[in-house]
Protein backbone atom coordinates (compact mmCIF):
# COMPACT_ATOMS: atom_id res chain seq x y z
CA UNK A 1 0.00 0.00 0.00
CA UNK A 2 2.75 2.75 0.89
CA UNK A 3 4.73 1.92 -2.65
CA UNK A 4 1.13 2.47 -4.24
CA UNK A 5 1.06 6.01 -1.83
CA UNK A 6 4.00 6.64 -3.21
CA UNK A 7 3.90 6.36 -6.66
CA UNK A 8 2.88 9.84 -8.93
CA UNK A 9 0.69 7.59 -10.85
CA UNK A 10 -3.00 7.79 -10.65
CA UNK A 11 -5.42 4.98 -10.41
CA UNK A 12 -4.50 2.56 -7.59
CA UNK A 13 -7.61 2.79 -5.80
CA UNK A 14 -10.06 2.51 -9.01
CA UNK A 15 -8.78 -0.37 -11.08
CA UNK A 16 -8.31 -2.39 -7.22
CA UNK A 17 -11.39 -1.77 -6.53
CA UNK A 18 -13.08 -2.83 -9.58
CA UNK A 19 -10.60 -5.58 -10.39
CA UNK A 20 -11.84 -7.18 -6.75
CA UNK A 21 -15.28 -6.46 -7.27
CA UNK A 22 -15.18 -8.10 -11.09
CA UNK A 23 -13.29 -11.32 -9.70
CA UNK A 24 -15.88 -11.38 -7.08
CA UNK A 25 -18.82 -11.06 -9.13
CA UNK A 26 -17.75 -13.48 -11.79
CA UNK A 27 -15.00 -15.98 -10.29
CA UNK A 28 -15.17 -15.93 -6.02
CA UNK A 29 -18.83 -15.60 -5.29
CA UNK A 30 -20.44 -18.49 -7.72
CA UNK A 31 -17.37 -20.49 -6.48
CA UNK A 32 -18.25 -20.11 -3.35
CA UNK A 33 -21.74 -20.53 -3.81
CA UNK A 34 -20.71 -24.60 -4.87
CA UNK A 35 -18.47 -24.75 -1.96
CA UNK A 36 -21.02 -23.75 0.50
CA UNK A 37 -23.86 -26.12 -1.41
CA UNK A 38 -21.17 -29.16 -1.05
CA UNK A 39 -20.49 -28.53 3.15
CA UNK A 40 -24.48 -27.52 3.22
CA UNK A 41 -24.90 -31.14 2.39
CA UNK A 42 -24.01 -33.27 5.35
CA UNK A 43 -21.21 -35.90 5.97
CA UNK A 44 -23.19 -38.53 5.17
CA UNK A 45 -25.40 -37.52 2.04
CA UNK A 46 -21.89 -35.70 0.93
CA UNK A 47 -20.08 -38.89 0.81
CA UNK A 48 -22.84 -40.83 -0.38
CA UNK A 49 -22.84 -38.63 -3.23
CA UNK A 50 -19.15 -37.93 -3.95
CA UNK A 51 -18.19 -41.94 -3.31
CA UNK A 52 -20.51 -44.25 -4.47
CA UNK A 53 -19.11 -47.21 -6.72
CA UNK A 54 -20.15 -45.28 -10.08
CA UNK A 55 -18.37 -41.77 -9.05
CA UNK A 56 -15.33 -44.04 -7.58
CA UNK A 57 -14.65 -45.53 -11.05
CA UNK A 58 -15.28 -42.06 -12.83
CA UNK A 59 -12.60 -40.58 -10.72
CA UNK A 60 -10.53 -43.99 -11.21
CA UNK A 61 -10.86 -43.47 -15.15
CA UNK A 62 -10.21 -39.51 -14.99
CA UNK A 63 -7.41 -39.45 -12.69
CA UNK A 64 -5.91 -42.35 -14.25
CA UNK A 65 -6.58 -41.55 -18.09
CA UNK A 66 -5.29 -37.44 -17.14
CA UNK A 67 -1.84 -39.61 -15.53
CA UNK A 68 -1.44 -42.07 -18.40
CA UNK A 69 -1.84 -39.05 -20.92
CA UNK A 70 0.06 -36.21 -18.93
CA UNK A 71 3.12 -38.75 -19.15
CA UNK A 72 2.57 -39.78 -22.68
CA UNK A 73 2.50 -35.68 -23.29
CA UNK A 74 5.78 -35.55 -21.96
CA UNK A 75 7.58 -38.07 -23.97
CA UNK A 76 5.71 -36.77 -27.16
CA UNK A 77 6.36 -33.00 -26.28
CA UNK A 78 10.01 -33.90 -25.49
CA UNK A 79 10.50 -35.03 -28.93
CA UNK A 80 8.23 -32.56 -30.63
CA UNK A 81 10.43 -29.60 -28.39
CA UNK A 82 13.49 -31.45 -29.03
CA UNK A 83 13.08 -31.11 -32.42
CA UNK A 84 11.94 -28.34 -33.12
CA UNK A 85 14.94 -25.97 -31.51
CA UNK A 86 17.60 -28.48 -32.28
CA UNK A 87 17.01 -29.23 -36.24
CA UNK A 88 16.22 -27.45 -39.32
CA UNK A 89 14.09 -29.42 -41.61
CA UNK A 90 11.16 -28.18 -43.90
CA UNK A 91 8.38 -27.07 -42.36
CA UNK A 92 9.34 -26.34 -38.91
CA UNK A 93 7.22 -23.18 -38.58
CA UNK A 94 4.17 -24.45 -39.56
CA UNK A 95 4.68 -27.23 -37.27
CA UNK A 96 5.44 -24.71 -34.24
CA UNK A 97 2.65 -23.21 -35.05
CA UNK A 98 -0.03 -25.87 -35.42
CA UNK A 99 1.43 -27.13 -31.67
CA UNK A 100 -1.30 -25.09 -29.98
CA UNK A 101 -3.80 -26.53 -32.13
CA UNK A 102 -5.67 -28.30 -29.45
CA UNK A 103 -5.72 -24.96 -27.77
CA UNK A 104 -7.52 -23.01 -30.37
CA UNK A 105 -9.68 -26.10 -32.26
CA UNK A 106 -13.35 -26.20 -29.62
CA UNK A 107 -12.62 -29.16 -27.80
CA UNK A 108 -16.23 -30.40 -29.59
CA UNK A 109 -14.85 -30.15 -32.94
CA UNK A 110 -11.78 -31.97 -32.02
CA UNK A 111 -14.05 -34.68 -30.37
CA UNK A 112 -16.19 -35.42 -33.15
CA UNK A 113 -12.90 -35.29 -35.13
CA UNK A 114 -11.09 -38.05 -32.83
CA UNK A 115 -13.28 -40.14 -33.15
CA UNK A 116 -14.54 -40.28 -36.83
CA UNK A 117 -10.74 -41.42 -36.51
CA UNK A 118 -10.78 -44.15 -33.93
CA UNK A 119 -14.28 -45.18 -34.71
CA UNK A 120 -14.56 -49.16 -35.96
CA UNK A 121 -15.17 -47.91 -39.59
CA UNK A 122 -12.53 -44.91 -39.07
CA UNK A 123 -9.13 -44.49 -41.19
CA UNK A 124 -7.12 -45.38 -37.97
CA UNK A 125 -9.78 -47.52 -35.90
CA UNK A 126 -10.10 -50.22 -38.34
CA UNK A 127 -6.86 -50.46 -38.47
CA UNK A 128 -6.30 -50.83 -34.90
CA UNK A 129 -9.11 -53.17 -34.99
CA UNK A 130 -7.54 -55.62 -37.25
CA UNK A 131 -4.46 -55.58 -34.78
CA UNK A 132 -6.97 -56.39 -31.99
CA UNK A 133 -7.15 -52.98 -30.42
CA UNK A 134 -10.42 -51.03 -29.97
CA UNK A 135 -9.84 -47.50 -29.55
CA UNK A 136 -12.89 -45.22 -29.46
CA UNK A 137 -15.64 -45.56 -26.90
CA UNK A 138 -13.43 -47.47 -24.51
CA UNK A 139 -11.24 -46.40 -21.67
CA UNK A 140 -8.30 -46.32 -24.21
CA UNK A 141 -10.56 -43.41 -26.62
CA UNK A 142 -10.29 -41.31 -23.25
CA UNK A 143 -6.92 -41.28 -22.80
CA UNK A 144 -6.61 -40.51 -26.93
CA UNK A 145 -8.76 -37.32 -26.40
CA UNK A 146 -6.39 -36.12 -23.00
CA UNK A 147 -3.45 -36.85 -24.74
CA UNK A 148 -4.13 -34.42 -27.29
CA UNK A 149 -5.97 -32.13 -25.56
CA UNK A 150 -2.91 -31.96 -23.54
CA UNK A 151 -0.19 -32.25 -25.95
CA UNK A 152 0.65 -28.46 -25.86
CA UNK A 153 1.76 -27.84 -22.49
CA UNK A 154 5.01 -29.86 -22.59
CA UNK A 155 6.32 -28.67 -25.69
CA UNK A 156 5.67 -25.01 -24.66
CA UNK A 157 7.43 -25.44 -21.32
CA UNK A 158 10.16 -26.78 -22.25
CA UNK A 159 10.66 -25.40 -25.71
CA UNK A 160 11.98 -21.67 -24.10
CA UNK A 161 14.30 -23.61 -21.71
CA UNK A 162 16.00 -25.80 -24.77
CA UNK A 163 16.36 -22.36 -26.77
CA UNK A 164 18.33 -20.67 -23.78
CA UNK A 165 20.50 -23.55 -22.34
CA UNK A 166 23.52 -22.17 -23.03
CA UNK A 167 25.81 -24.37 -25.45
CA UNK A 168 29.09 -24.36 -22.51
CA UNK A 169 27.54 -26.51 -20.33
CA UNK A 170 27.64 -29.27 -23.05
CA UNK A 171 31.22 -28.04 -24.25
CA UNK A 172 32.29 -28.43 -21.14
CA UNK A 173 31.27 -31.76 -20.71
CA UNK A 174 32.04 -32.84 -23.68
CA UNK A 175 35.76 -31.69 -23.34
CA UNK A 176 35.58 -33.75 -19.97
CA UNK A 177 34.99 -36.42 -22.09
CA UNK A 178 31.33 -37.01 -22.07
CA UNK A 179 29.64 -38.95 -24.53
CA UNK A 180 26.21 -37.57 -26.06
CA UNK A 181 23.95 -39.62 -24.18
CA UNK A 182 25.80 -38.75 -20.90
CA UNK A 183 25.56 -35.10 -22.32
CA UNK A 184 21.80 -35.25 -22.32
CA UNK A 185 21.17 -37.34 -19.32
CA UNK A 186 23.40 -35.32 -16.80
CA UNK A 187 23.73 -31.62 -18.31
CA UNK A 188 20.52 -31.19 -20.44
CA UNK A 189 17.93 -33.01 -18.88
CA UNK A 190 18.51 -31.34 -15.24
CA UNK A 191 17.83 -28.45 -17.26
CA UNK A 192 14.68 -29.07 -18.27
CA UNK A 193 13.52 -30.97 -15.86
CA UNK A 194 11.66 -28.20 -14.02
CA UNK A 195 10.18 -27.34 -17.44
CA UNK A 196 8.81 -31.12 -17.99
CA UNK A 197 7.04 -31.51 -14.56
CA UNK A 198 5.37 -28.15 -14.94
CA UNK A 199 4.19 -29.59 -18.28
CA UNK A 200 3.22 -32.93 -16.85
CA UNK A 201 1.51 -31.14 -14.15
CA UNK A 202 -0.77 -28.74 -16.32
CA UNK A 203 -1.30 -31.77 -18.93
CA UNK A 204 -2.80 -33.85 -16.42
CA UNK A 205 -4.88 -30.71 -14.69
CA UNK A 206 -5.92 -30.10 -18.15
CA UNK A 207 -6.68 -33.92 -18.93
CA UNK A 208 -8.27 -34.01 -15.50
CA UNK A 209 -11.51 -31.37 -15.86
CA UNK A 210 -11.12 -31.87 -19.96
CA UNK A 211 -15.16 -32.60 -21.47
CA UNK A 212 -16.05 -31.73 -24.72
CA UNK A 213 -13.68 -33.60 -26.59
CA UNK A 214 -13.51 -36.89 -24.25
CA UNK A 215 -17.42 -37.75 -24.12
CA UNK A 216 -17.46 -38.17 -27.80
CA UNK A 217 -15.17 -41.18 -28.08
CA UNK A 218 -15.53 -42.35 -24.92
CA UNK A 219 -18.97 -44.04 -25.65
CA UNK A 220 -19.87 -42.94 -21.50
CA UNK A 221 -20.61 -46.38 -20.01
CA UNK A 222 -21.17 -46.10 -16.70
CA UNK A 223 -19.08 -47.58 -14.72
CA UNK A 224 -16.21 -48.29 -17.22
CA UNK A 225 -15.98 -45.36 -19.47
CA UNK A 226 -17.65 -42.19 -18.37
CA UNK A 227 -15.64 -39.31 -16.88
CA UNK A 228 -15.98 -37.29 -13.80
CA UNK A 229 -16.93 -34.41 -15.54
CA UNK A 230 -19.93 -36.33 -17.46
CA UNK A 231 -21.05 -37.59 -14.31
CA UNK A 232 -21.95 -34.07 -12.99
CA UNK A 233 -23.46 -33.35 -16.18
CA UNK A 234 -25.73 -36.35 -16.35
CA UNK A 235 -26.66 -35.40 -12.45
CA UNK A 236 -27.47 -32.48 -12.83
CA UNK A 237 -29.56 -33.74 -16.03
CA UNK A 238 -31.83 -35.65 -13.32
CA UNK A 239 -31.84 -32.73 -11.21
CA UNK A 240 -29.66 -34.46 -8.77
CA UNK A 241 -28.05 -31.43 -7.89
CA UNK A 242 -26.48 -32.92 -4.89
CA UNK A 243 -24.59 -35.56 -6.22
CA UNK A 244 -23.43 -33.32 -9.00
CA UNK A 245 -22.26 -30.88 -6.30
CA UNK A 246 -20.33 -33.05 -4.66
CA UNK A 247 -18.81 -34.75 -7.28
CA UNK A 248 -17.49 -31.11 -8.58
CA UNK A 249 -16.32 -30.26 -4.70
CA UNK A 250 -14.17 -33.28 -4.79
CA UNK A 251 -12.96 -32.10 -8.59
CA UNK A 252 -12.57 -28.51 -7.15
CA UNK A 253 -10.40 -29.43 -4.64
CA UNK A 254 -7.86 -31.57 -6.64
CA UNK A 255 -7.99 -28.91 -9.28
CA UNK A 256 -6.97 -26.47 -6.43
CA UNK A 257 -4.16 -28.79 -5.09
CA UNK A 258 -2.72 -29.01 -8.60
CA UNK A 259 -2.68 -25.64 -9.29
CA UNK A 260 -1.11 -25.03 -5.62
CA UNK A 261 1.66 -27.34 -6.96
CA UNK A 262 1.99 -26.30 -10.45
CA UNK A 263 2.90 -22.55 -8.91
CA UNK A 264 5.30 -24.27 -6.51
CA UNK A 265 7.23 -25.62 -9.77
CA UNK A 266 6.79 -22.44 -11.57
CA UNK A 267 8.68 -20.75 -8.95
CA UNK A 268 11.31 -23.36 -8.60
CA UNK A 269 11.82 -22.89 -12.11
CA UNK A 270 12.10 -19.63 -12.59
CA UNK A 271 14.84 -19.92 -9.56
CA UNK A 272 16.61 -22.11 -11.76
CA UNK A 273 16.36 -19.69 -14.56
CA UNK A 274 17.67 -16.39 -13.08
CA UNK A 275 20.22 -18.34 -10.78
CA UNK A 276 17.89 -17.28 -7.37
CA UNK B 1 48.68 -26.95 -40.72
CA UNK B 2 47.67 -25.72 -37.08
CA UNK B 3 44.72 -24.48 -39.27
CA UNK B 4 43.75 -27.51 -40.67
CA UNK B 5 43.86 -29.28 -36.68
CA UNK B 6 41.50 -26.17 -35.39
CA UNK B 7 39.44 -26.62 -38.35
CA UNK B 8 39.14 -30.60 -37.67
CA UNK B 9 38.56 -29.93 -34.06
CA UNK B 10 36.35 -27.45 -34.45
CA UNK B 11 33.94 -29.92 -36.92
CA UNK B 12 34.54 -33.03 -34.38
CA UNK B 13 33.30 -30.75 -31.76
CA UNK B 14 30.24 -29.58 -33.29
CA UNK B 15 29.55 -33.16 -34.26
CA UNK B 16 29.85 -34.01 -30.32
CA UNK B 17 26.91 -31.12 -29.61
CA UNK B 18 25.43 -32.91 -32.11
CA UNK B 19 23.17 -35.99 -32.96
CA UNK B 20 24.84 -38.31 -35.27
CA UNK B 21 22.55 -37.62 -38.99
CA UNK B 22 20.58 -41.33 -38.60
CA UNK B 23 19.16 -40.14 -35.19
CA UNK B 24 18.57 -36.42 -36.34
CA UNK B 25 16.63 -38.44 -38.85
CA UNK B 26 14.89 -40.93 -36.80
CA UNK B 27 13.97 -37.80 -34.54
CA UNK B 28 12.86 -35.69 -36.90
CA UNK B 29 10.58 -38.24 -38.63
CA UNK B 30 9.17 -39.52 -35.00
CA UNK B 31 8.39 -35.80 -33.79
CA UNK B 32 6.81 -35.16 -37.44
CA UNK B 33 4.75 -38.77 -37.04
CA UNK B 34 3.57 -37.70 -34.03
CA UNK B 35 2.76 -34.13 -35.30
CA UNK B 36 0.62 -35.52 -38.55
CA UNK B 37 -0.96 -37.97 -35.95
CA UNK B 38 -2.06 -36.41 -33.28
CA UNK B 39 -2.75 -33.28 -34.54
CA UNK B 40 -2.80 -32.66 -38.28
CA UNK B 41 -5.13 -36.10 -38.89
CA UNK B 42 -7.95 -34.63 -36.95
CA UNK B 43 -7.79 -31.00 -38.49
CA UNK B 44 -8.12 -33.06 -41.72
CA UNK B 45 -10.83 -35.33 -40.38
CA UNK B 46 -12.98 -32.10 -39.97
CA UNK B 47 -12.66 -30.72 -43.46
CA UNK B 48 -13.22 -34.20 -44.82
CA UNK B 49 -16.03 -35.39 -43.68
CA UNK B 50 -17.93 -32.01 -44.07
CA UNK B 51 -17.41 -32.08 -47.72
CA UNK B 52 -18.09 -36.29 -47.98
CA UNK B 53 -21.33 -36.03 -49.48
CA UNK B 54 -20.06 -33.11 -51.76
CA UNK B 55 -20.09 -29.13 -51.72
CA UNK B 56 -23.58 -28.69 -52.33
CA UNK B 57 -24.79 -30.88 -49.34
CA UNK B 58 -22.16 -28.94 -47.37
CA UNK B 59 -23.69 -25.25 -48.46
CA UNK B 60 -27.23 -26.90 -47.57
CA UNK B 61 -25.33 -27.97 -44.00
CA UNK B 62 -24.33 -24.23 -43.63
CA UNK B 63 -27.15 -22.48 -44.27
CA UNK B 64 -29.74 -24.16 -42.51
CA UNK B 65 -32.12 -21.67 -40.03
CA UNK B 66 -30.69 -23.74 -36.69
CA UNK B 67 -26.84 -23.23 -37.92
CA UNK B 68 -27.42 -19.66 -38.86
CA UNK B 69 -29.38 -19.27 -35.27
CA UNK B 70 -26.27 -20.77 -33.98
CA UNK B 71 -23.89 -18.76 -35.86
CA UNK B 72 -25.57 -15.53 -34.77
CA UNK B 73 -26.01 -16.73 -30.69
CA UNK B 74 -22.30 -17.57 -30.82
CA UNK B 75 -21.50 -13.77 -32.31
CA UNK B 76 -23.59 -12.11 -29.85
CA UNK B 77 -21.94 -14.21 -26.57
CA UNK B 78 -18.41 -13.29 -27.72
CA UNK B 79 -19.78 -10.04 -28.51
CA UNK B 80 -21.04 -9.00 -25.23
CA UNK B 81 -17.99 -11.34 -23.03
CA UNK B 82 -14.51 -10.37 -24.94
CA UNK B 83 -15.39 -6.68 -24.60
CA UNK B 84 -16.24 -7.14 -20.95
CA UNK B 85 -12.56 -9.36 -20.30
CA UNK B 86 -10.99 -6.60 -22.37
CA UNK B 87 -11.92 -3.91 -20.09
CA UNK B 88 -11.60 -5.74 -16.81
CA UNK B 89 -7.89 -7.61 -18.50
CA UNK B 90 -6.84 -3.89 -18.89
CA UNK B 91 -8.14 -2.28 -15.13
CA UNK B 92 -6.83 -5.60 -13.85
CA UNK B 93 -3.16 -5.58 -15.47
CA UNK B 94 -2.82 -1.55 -14.59
CA UNK B 95 -3.41 -2.28 -10.99
CA UNK B 96 -1.39 -5.34 -11.03
CA UNK B 97 1.38 -4.08 -12.74
CA UNK B 98 2.00 -0.78 -12.23
CA UNK B 99 1.61 -0.64 -8.58
CA UNK B 100 3.34 -2.73 -5.44
CA UNK B 101 0.44 -3.82 -2.43
CA UNK B 102 0.61 -6.67 -0.21
CA UNK B 103 -1.46 -9.65 -1.83
CA UNK B 104 -0.30 -9.12 -4.89
CA UNK B 105 0.81 -12.54 -5.87
CA UNK B 106 -2.66 -14.01 -4.39
CA UNK B 107 -4.35 -11.84 -6.87
CA UNK B 108 -2.50 -12.89 -9.84
CA UNK B 109 -3.34 -16.43 -8.85
CA UNK B 110 -7.38 -15.69 -8.50
CA UNK B 111 -7.15 -14.19 -11.92
CA UNK B 112 -5.74 -17.16 -13.04
CA UNK B 113 -8.33 -19.49 -10.86
CA UNK B 114 -10.55 -20.17 -14.16
CA UNK B 115 -7.91 -21.88 -15.73
CA UNK B 116 -7.86 -24.69 -13.22
CA UNK B 117 -11.87 -25.27 -13.12
CA UNK B 118 -13.20 -27.54 -15.38
CA UNK B 119 -15.70 -26.29 -17.84
CA UNK B 120 -18.51 -28.35 -16.65
CA UNK B 121 -17.94 -27.10 -13.24
CA UNK B 122 -17.69 -23.44 -14.62
CA UNK B 123 -21.36 -23.92 -15.61
CA UNK B 124 -22.58 -25.74 -12.83
CA UNK B 125 -21.54 -22.74 -10.45
CA UNK B 126 -24.02 -20.54 -12.08
CA UNK B 127 -27.23 -23.11 -12.33
CA UNK B 128 -26.65 -23.59 -8.53
CA UNK B 129 -26.55 -19.91 -8.18
CA UNK B 130 -28.98 -18.32 -10.62
CA UNK B 131 -31.11 -22.01 -11.51
CA UNK B 132 -34.89 -22.88 -10.39
CA UNK B 133 -33.26 -25.01 -7.58
CA UNK B 134 -30.15 -22.34 -7.15
CA UNK B 135 -29.73 -19.76 -4.20
CA UNK B 136 -31.52 -17.04 -6.08
CA UNK B 137 -33.41 -19.33 -8.41
CA UNK B 138 -37.01 -18.78 -6.66
CA UNK B 139 -36.60 -15.44 -6.27
CA UNK B 140 -35.58 -15.02 -10.01
CA UNK B 141 -38.31 -16.75 -11.18
CA UNK B 142 -40.92 -14.57 -8.88
CA UNK B 143 -39.28 -11.37 -11.32
CA UNK B 144 -39.85 -13.58 -14.37
CA UNK B 145 -36.05 -13.28 -14.78
CA UNK B 146 -34.22 -16.40 -16.63
CA UNK B 147 -30.61 -16.39 -16.58
CA UNK B 148 -30.07 -20.25 -16.85
CA UNK B 149 -31.46 -22.22 -20.08
CA UNK B 150 -31.85 -18.82 -21.68
CA UNK B 151 -28.53 -16.17 -23.18
CA UNK B 152 -27.31 -14.57 -20.10
CA UNK B 153 -26.48 -18.41 -18.40
CA UNK B 154 -24.05 -18.62 -21.86
CA UNK B 155 -23.05 -15.12 -21.68
CA UNK B 156 -22.20 -15.79 -17.46
CA UNK B 157 -20.77 -18.95 -18.25
CA UNK B 158 -18.80 -18.16 -21.01
CA UNK B 159 -17.31 -15.05 -18.96
CA UNK B 160 -16.19 -17.10 -16.29
CA UNK B 161 -14.06 -19.27 -18.71
CA UNK B 162 -12.31 -16.73 -20.72
CA UNK B 163 -11.80 -14.10 -17.47
CA UNK B 164 -8.34 -14.54 -17.17
CA UNK B 165 -7.17 -14.73 -21.23
CA UNK B 166 -6.49 -10.74 -21.89
CA UNK B 167 -5.41 -10.31 -18.05
CA UNK B 168 -3.19 -12.97 -18.24
CA UNK B 169 -1.94 -11.67 -21.32
CA UNK B 170 -1.09 -7.88 -20.43
CA UNK B 171 0.01 -8.17 -16.51
CA UNK B 172 3.57 -9.49 -17.44
CA UNK B 173 4.39 -7.37 -20.76
CA UNK B 174 3.25 -4.33 -18.33
CA UNK B 175 5.38 -5.57 -15.59
CA UNK B 176 8.13 -5.93 -17.93
CA UNK B 177 8.18 -2.22 -19.40
CA UNK B 178 7.88 -0.89 -15.80
CA UNK B 179 6.29 2.59 -14.92
CA UNK B 180 8.92 4.99 -16.12
CA UNK B 181 7.38 6.42 -19.00
CA UNK B 182 3.88 6.77 -17.39
CA UNK B 183 5.37 8.44 -14.71
CA UNK B 184 7.29 10.90 -16.85
CA UNK B 185 3.73 11.65 -18.69
CA UNK B 186 2.79 12.24 -15.13
CA UNK B 187 5.54 14.61 -14.10
CA UNK B 188 4.68 16.80 -17.30
CA UNK B 189 0.93 17.28 -16.62
CA UNK B 190 -0.63 14.68 -18.47
CA UNK B 191 -3.80 13.19 -17.28
CA UNK B 192 -4.66 9.47 -15.86
CA UNK B 193 -6.57 8.99 -19.04
CA UNK B 194 -3.97 10.70 -21.18
CA UNK B 195 -1.24 8.80 -20.08
CA UNK B 196 -3.13 5.84 -20.60
CA UNK B 197 -4.30 6.38 -24.16
CA UNK B 198 -1.08 7.94 -25.19
CA UNK B 199 1.44 6.11 -23.37
CA UNK B 200 0.74 3.01 -22.12
CA UNK B 201 -1.75 1.66 -24.95
CA UNK B 202 0.72 2.18 -28.19
CA UNK B 203 3.33 -0.14 -25.81
CA UNK B 204 0.94 -2.70 -25.44
CA UNK B 205 -1.58 -2.89 -28.31
CA UNK B 206 0.24 -5.63 -29.82
CA UNK B 207 0.36 -7.73 -26.27
CA UNK B 208 -3.47 -6.75 -26.00
CA UNK B 209 -4.11 -8.09 -29.69
CA UNK B 210 -2.83 -11.07 -28.84
CA UNK B 211 -4.72 -11.43 -25.59
CA UNK B 212 -7.88 -10.50 -27.05
CA UNK B 213 -7.43 -13.05 -30.47
CA UNK B 214 -7.18 -15.86 -27.81
CA UNK B 215 -10.11 -14.70 -25.63
CA UNK B 216 -12.27 -14.90 -28.23
CA UNK B 217 -11.34 -18.03 -29.43
CA UNK B 218 -12.37 -19.43 -26.09
CA UNK B 219 -15.59 -17.32 -26.11
CA UNK B 220 -16.75 -18.66 -29.69
CA UNK B 221 -15.63 -22.48 -29.19
CA UNK B 222 -16.71 -23.32 -25.59
CA UNK B 223 -18.59 -26.25 -25.01
CA UNK B 224 -18.78 -27.63 -21.56
CA UNK B 225 -19.37 -24.47 -19.62
CA UNK B 226 -22.12 -23.09 -21.84
CA UNK B 227 -23.71 -26.96 -22.17
CA UNK B 228 -24.55 -27.26 -18.88
CA UNK B 229 -25.79 -23.70 -18.57
CA UNK B 230 -28.13 -23.60 -22.39
CA UNK B 231 -30.58 -26.51 -21.67
CA UNK B 232 -30.33 -27.02 -25.92
CA UNK B 233 -32.99 -25.67 -27.04
CA UNK B 234 -32.50 -25.71 -31.05
CA UNK B 235 -32.64 -22.16 -32.88
CA UNK B 236 -32.50 -19.93 -29.46
CA UNK B 237 -29.88 -21.42 -26.51
CA UNK B 238 -27.55 -23.29 -29.04
CA UNK B 239 -24.34 -21.51 -29.52
CA UNK B 240 -21.94 -23.24 -32.77
CA UNK B 241 -20.28 -25.88 -30.52
CA UNK B 242 -23.67 -26.79 -29.26
CA UNK B 243 -25.24 -27.15 -32.29
CA UNK B 244 -22.57 -29.77 -33.77
CA UNK B 245 -23.08 -31.77 -30.71
CA UNK B 246 -27.11 -31.93 -31.55
CA UNK B 247 -26.60 -32.62 -35.02
CA UNK B 248 -23.99 -35.20 -34.14
CA UNK B 249 -26.12 -37.53 -31.56
CA UNK B 250 -28.73 -37.50 -34.35
CA UNK B 251 -26.33 -39.26 -36.77
CA UNK B 252 -26.05 -35.64 -39.16
CA UNK B 253 -22.81 -35.99 -39.69
CA UNK B 254 -21.95 -33.80 -42.86
CA UNK B 255 -24.21 -31.20 -40.96
CA UNK B 256 -21.94 -31.75 -37.37
CA UNK B 257 -18.86 -31.31 -39.08
CA UNK B 258 -19.72 -28.44 -41.55
CA UNK B 259 -20.59 -26.14 -38.43
CA UNK B 260 -17.08 -28.00 -36.33
CA UNK B 261 -15.39 -26.85 -40.09
CA UNK B 262 -16.05 -23.27 -39.68
CA UNK B 263 -15.02 -23.31 -35.95
CA UNK B 264 -11.89 -24.97 -36.89
CA UNK B 265 -11.30 -22.28 -39.73
CA UNK B 266 -11.68 -19.89 -36.70
CA UNK B 267 -9.21 -22.01 -34.63
CA UNK B 268 -6.93 -21.50 -38.17
CA UNK B 269 -7.06 -17.90 -38.72
CA UNK B 270 -6.32 -17.48 -34.63
CA UNK B 271 -3.32 -19.21 -34.92
CA UNK B 272 -2.00 -17.46 -38.02
CA UNK B 273 -2.73 -14.35 -36.95
CA UNK B 274 -1.28 -15.55 -33.22
CA UNK B 275 2.25 -16.74 -34.94
CA UNK B 276 2.80 -13.74 -36.87
CA UNK B 277 2.44 -11.11 -34.07
CA UNK B 278 4.96 -13.73 -32.53
CA UNK B 279 7.56 -13.34 -35.11
CA UNK B 280 7.08 -9.77 -35.47
CA UNK B 281 6.35 -8.11 -32.28
CA UNK B 282 7.67 -11.59 -29.95
CA UNK B 283 9.05 -8.47 -27.43
CA UNK B 284 6.08 -6.53 -27.17
CA UNK B 285 3.95 -9.92 -26.37
CA UNK B 286 4.62 -11.63 -23.31
CA UNK B 287 3.74 -15.00 -21.73
CA UNK B 288 4.27 -16.58 -25.08
CA UNK B 289 2.96 -19.72 -24.88
CA UNK B 290 2.42 -19.73 -20.58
Amino acid sequence: MSAAKSSVIPGFGPTLGFTLFYLGLVVLIPLAALLLRAAGLGWGQFVDAAFSARVLAAYRLSFGGALLAAAANVGAGLLVAWVLVRYEFPGRKLVDALVDLPFALPTAVAGIALTAIYAPNGPLGRLLLQAGIKVAFTPLGVVVAMVFIGFPFVVRTVQPVLQDLEVEHEEAAVSLGANRLQVFGRVILPAILPALLTGFALAFARALGEYGSVIFIAGNMPGLSEIAPLLIVTKLEQYDYAGATAIAAVMLVAAFTLLLLINTLQKWRHARLHGG
Amino acid sequence: MAVAAVAVAGSQRHRALSEPRWVRWLLTGLALATFGLFLLLPLLTVFGEALAKGVSSYWAALSDEDALAAVRLTLLVAGITVPLNVVFGVIAAWCVAKFDFAGKSVLISLIDLPFSVSPVISGLIYVLLFGLQGLLGPWLAALGIKIIFAVPGLVLATLFVTFPYVARELIPLMEEQGTEEEEAAVVLGASGWRVFWRVTLPNIKWGLLYGVLLCNARAMGEFGAVSVVSGHIRGQTTTMPLQVEILYNEYNFVAAFAIASVLAMLALVTLAVKSALEWRFSKEIAGMGH
